[in-house]
Order: structure tokens, then sequence, then C-alpha cells
């Protein structure tokens, strides 16, 4: 176990940032995730920025390749990978557990070799939260905010970061920055664990989740279910949920026209929406209840039928502070869940 | 660093050849820059075709595997990047990546058994691979059967090749049918379900369906009425695609994506789907 004192944090930044592109929460009016220069308002204690770290490993907005037309010949040029070694700073456990829900999409075969270069060329350094918060409902989903995964884990406890490599990426890291981390004691970070862990359990959604009924072999029963008809009514197909969501993973294909080639790149996009389906010859989506349905089911049954049983929900609770018609994860787990005959 | 290309990135392909198949179908000939087949496939399977600037969609190859020079693509103009590939000329680039998804089981399952091949309008593209590949292995197969009907007799494609090449191949029986009647026209008249329970086929065979999801689904109501087992029947399914490689989540139904599980479900398979389609 290393530790730094927390003033003397900047100098840790600037280490970083020396030998690689540094994100971590900044405060721009609202918190989020930022790259770091000298002087910026870095923020590690606002616990949920508003949107996820996704961004660094699944870009928002990316290139894939661009397309020089000349009368009827196409030339094309893939945009180049990811090839400058970063580091995402602050990451708390459920957003790291998104990465790792991402990573079981977009590196299983065919792998997607642009994310698997960010993955390749990224550090994640982890931190456990000190105050989890009421819309907190990791440990449902198996996270333990206490102590996160990520190649570093650090919790900042009695004026210091305490400081944890995981993975050799991590070792490099703190090889790296060894002048700036001593040796510390165990115990700070031994009782802040069990601090949180027992904060955790006094949150309202954290325990008692009724997700055991949502199972692959229940899926038809789950999709017919009459409850849907009401959930979804409020929803304004605005998408910010799956914005906003760690592990919403669907992405859109589109191109740009510069003036003188075209851009084909990709973009989040969201299910939410009525063209997400919308084909030539019709809409198998019909209406906005088809598309909050698909959301759901895809996190609670799709996914963990693919992926052994795992939800593709971390419990950030992001989408219970966000929602614009108070509608998120939880009321849909709660109502699909309690009403079930089994 | 040198890294395998992420499959999103196309190759270029040259449209050689374009025919003129019915007043909103064309089928195009596409070969790689290099002058060569793009790629290899099996019937059934899907290749991503696009314009920069205009979009990307999936197609189904209509070619036989067998046949060396090049893919063929038979598209109906109905959005906007097929009305652009219908002004396409000869000699045009396009990009191309694939093939994709999985195919009809030409070397498994089919192999010598009898054949009940039912298409509606476009939907004889996809099958039509079969049709010409099940053509090239002749001896391998039991009899066949092809049911194909359209609205009107110009929307029948391939209608030259069915009555040269496939009408005459050994143990071999075209039903052709159109929706309406029309005076040069002295075959059946009927929607495809209503003919297929006119022909009342033996369940000896394994039935192959691909058309608009509502001829599917009246197709597949008609043959459980024959005494068809759902085992029996393989279709496909098409959802809107975007990456072709199931990682973009647009085609997701249940836990499956038509681009990479599908487009060829065996109809009991569709059962355990959600009614999405």
């Amino acid at each position: 176990m290393l530790k730094i004192a927390r003033e003397n944090l900047p100098a840790l930044f600037a280490a970083i940032a020396d030998t690689a592109a540094l994100y971590l929460p900044i405060r721009k009016g609202a918190v989020n995730y930022a790259q770091w220069s000298d002087g910026a308002d870095v923020d590690l204690d606002t616990l949920k920025t508003i949107a996820s770290p996704k961004d660094f490993f699944l870009p928002q907005s990316e290139t894939l390749y661009t397309a020089a037309l000349a009368g009827n010949k196409i030339q094309l040029e893939a945009e180049p990978f990811v090839d400058e070694p970063f580091v995402v700073f602050g990451v708390k456990g459920c957003d790291v557990r998104g990465i790792e829900i991402l990573d079981k999409v977009y590196l299983s075969d065919p792998v997607d070799r642009f994310y698997e270069a960010r993955r390749e060329k990224g550090t994640i350094v982890s931190m456990a939260c000190a105050e989890p918060q009421a819309t907190c409902f990791c440990k449902s989903f198996g996270v333990d905010a206490a102590n996160p995964a990520g190649d570093v884990v650090t919790w900042m406890a009695d004026g210091n970061l305490f400081w944890e490599a995981q993975t050799e990426k991590g070792k490099k890291l703190t090889e790296m920055l060894s002048n700036l981390l001593t040796s510390a004691e165990r115990s700070p970070v031994s009782s802040q664990q069990k601090d949180i862990r027992q904060k955790i359990d006094t949150l309202p959604y954290s325990v008692g989740l009724p997700l055991d009924q949502f199972k692959s072999e229940r899926l038809l029963e789950l999709f017919d279910a009459p409850q849907w008809d009401s959930l979804y009514r409020t929803c304004l197909a605005c998408g910010t949920c799956t914005f906003i969501c760690p592990t919403c993973q669907c992405y859109d294909i589109k191109d740009f026209n510069t003036g003188t080639c075209v851009k084909r790149y990709r973009c989040w996009d969201s299910c939410m929406y009525s063209d997400f389906t919308l084909m030539a010859h019709g809409n198998p989506r019909k209406t906005q209840k088809e598309r909050f349905r698909q959301r759901f089911m895809h996190k609670l049954v799709y996914y963990p039928d693919k992926n052994d049983g795992e939800y593709s929900c971390v419990g950030c609770g992001r989408c219970v502070n966000k929602c614009p018609a108070s509608l998120n994860i939880v009321k849909v787990i709660k109502s699909l869940g309690v009403n079930a005959d089994v | 660093m040198c890294k395998t290309p992420d499959l999103l990135i196309p190759q270029i392909g040259v449209i050689t050849d374009i025919r003129t198949e019915t007043p909103d179908v064309k089928t195009f000939k596409i070969i790689g820059a290099d002058g060569k087949k793009p790629f290899d496939h099996m019937p059934g399977q899907c290749a991503m075709l696009s314009v920069p600037g205009v979009g990307e969609a999936m197609f189904s190859i209509t070619s036989s595997p067998t046949n060396d020079d090049g893919l063929l693509f038979s598209i109906k103009q109905c959005g906007t990047l097929t009305d652009y590939l219908h002004a396409m000329e000869v000699g045009s680039e396009v990009t191309i990546r694939g093939p994709y998804g999985n195919a009809f089981p030409v070397d498994t399952v089919l192999p010598g058994q009898n054949l009940l091949i039912i298409a509606g309008g476009i939907g004889l593209a996809p099958v039509g691979s079969v049709v010409r590949y099940v053509f090239d292995n002749r001896d391998q197969y039991g009899s066949v059967d092809i049911l194909y009907g359209s609205r009107s007799m110009e929307d029948l494609v391939f209608f030259e090749e069915i009555e040269k090449t496939w009408r005459t191949q050994p143990d071999t029986k075209v039903h052709l049918t159109i929706d309406r009647a029309q005076s040069e026209w002295d075959g059946h008249v009927g929607f495809v379900p209503d003919y297929l329970k006119e022909l009342s086929f033996s369940t000896d065979k394994t039935a192959l369906v691909c058309g608009p999801p509502i001829m599917i689904k009246f197709t597949l109501d008609a043959l459980l009425g024959l005494g068809f087992k759902k085992e029996q029947v393989f279709t496909t399914l098409e959802l809107r695609m975007k990456c072709g490689i199931g990682k973009c989540g647009r085609c997701n139904i249940g836990s499956k994506y038509i681009c990479k599980d599908g487009p060829v479900f065996r109809c009991d398979e569709i059962d355990a789907l959600p009614d999405e389609y």
C-alpha cells in the first residue's frame, strides 16, 4: 500500500500528464471527465460525474475512415488506431464494471480494433466511493464500491490518497510515480472500506432488488408482461438514460461530408429513438413501449443470456438522477420483479 | 505497429454488370478492385454495400458460392441508398464488406433432402443463392419444388433464368403465381400461402421460406396446416443493421443479433424470440 498527501496531488497529476494524457473529474459548471491541465478545477469529492467515462474507450463519436471520391472512383483511408497512452483517474467501481461490460461486447469475436487499441493504451485508476448516495445500488449488481477493480485502486482517506496497483499496467504507472508515493499502513483504508460497506447497506435501492426474477428462462414471459403497458407511458424518448449510462453500447454509423471528402464515423445511438429500427419497409418497434422495453430487457435479460447471467447494469444510479420523467431501471426491476408469480 | 484492420473498414467493389430484373429491381455484379470476387460466402449470407456520402446497408448475396467471377446482389429500389445504386452505371465503385451472418444449411441439413423453396417478391434474392448452389451440385439433393410469387408478372425477378434454366433441371418443378390476374398471364393467380395450400405438398421435404414478413407468417401457418413441423422449415429474418458483426445493437431481438446469429433461423428457433420482427 502506498500513499500521497492530498495537497500533493497536483504534483502527481503533473507527473502523470508528463507521460500520458490524463483525464479525471473536472468541474466546469457540472463535473465531468476532462483532460487535466495545470490549474484545472479537479473535483474528486463529487461522487457521480454526469456522464460515465465510457467515452474514453467508446467515444461518443469517432471517425472510422475517410473516403475521397473522384468521378466514379473511391479511395479509402482507414483512421489510425489510438497509439498514445492515456490515464483515466478517479473512476468509481460501478464505472469500472461498466467498462468490463463493454469489453464483453467489443473484445468478443469479432474484436472491435478501435476499442481494443484504446483499452490497450488506457490505464484506469479507480477510486473507492467514500460517500455513497441514496441513488447508488451497485451492490445489487455485485460491485464493491469500497474495493473497485481497475489497474490501480485508490482511496481518499485521512487527508491522503492511498494507492495500490492491481495489474501490470498499474504497476508500471506506480513505478513511474515512485518518487511521489510513500509506503503506508493499510488500516485507514480498511476502516474506510468498513464504513463504506456499512453505509451502502442502509441505502434504499442497495439491497433487496428482486433481480432473481430476471433470467433467460422467463424471457418471453417478461417480454409479454402487462407492466410494460404502464411503465413506459411517461417516457419522453429523450435518450438521456442511454447517453449517461456506462453500459449502453449501441452505435450508429453515419457520413459527414467535409466538402472535399466523406468521413464515415460512428456515434452513440439510443434504442429509445423511433428511427433506431426504422427500415424502408416499416418499423418493427412501432411505439415507445417497444423501445422502452428493449432497453431494459437488453440490460436485464438479453445481455445476461449471452454473458453467463451477468446483468448489463452496474447500479451507478445516473438514470435515477437524470431521467426527466423519473423513470429508471430500479422502477422497472421492482415492477416486473415483485409482481412475478414464481 | 501493424494491426489487423477493423472489420468496419470495407474494401472497394466495382460494379461490372447491371441487369434490370423488374421495374424496381436491378441485379448488380460486384468484383474487388483486383478484379477478383471480393470474398467467398455461403447461400443466405449477406454483405454491407455502401456509397460514401449516401449510406451503407445490408444486402443478401444472390449468386451461388460456385460462381467465381463476382458477387451478385438483387436490389429493390426502396430508400436513399437503393435509389442511388439504381442510378449508378457499370464501372462505378462502391464499398463492400462481409460476408456476414449464417447461411442456409446447404452442406449439413439439406443434402439428400427434398427441397421446397418458397419466396415472395425480392425474397427470391437470398434463396436464389440456394437454388443456384443446389443446381450446381444437383446430385446431392432430392426433388426440388420452387414456389415463387410476386405482385404482378412484371415483378417476378430472375424470370428468364427461371424459365430457361430452373424449369429444365432434373426432378425440379417451378410453381409461379402473381397476386392479381393480368391478360398476358396464363399461370396461377393468388397469394403464395394460398397457392401453397392448393398445391398441398407432401411433408417429406425441407422448406426454405423468404419474403416480406407478412408473407412469411402466413406461409409458415400454411406449411403447419399441411403437416410440416417447424423443425423442417428455415426462413430468414431482417432488421435494420449498421455494423453487421453483432456490436451496434440495432438488429438485436431477444438474445440474438440477426446480423451475426441469423439471418437464417429454423422456425422452431424463432418461437424462442420475442415477436418483434
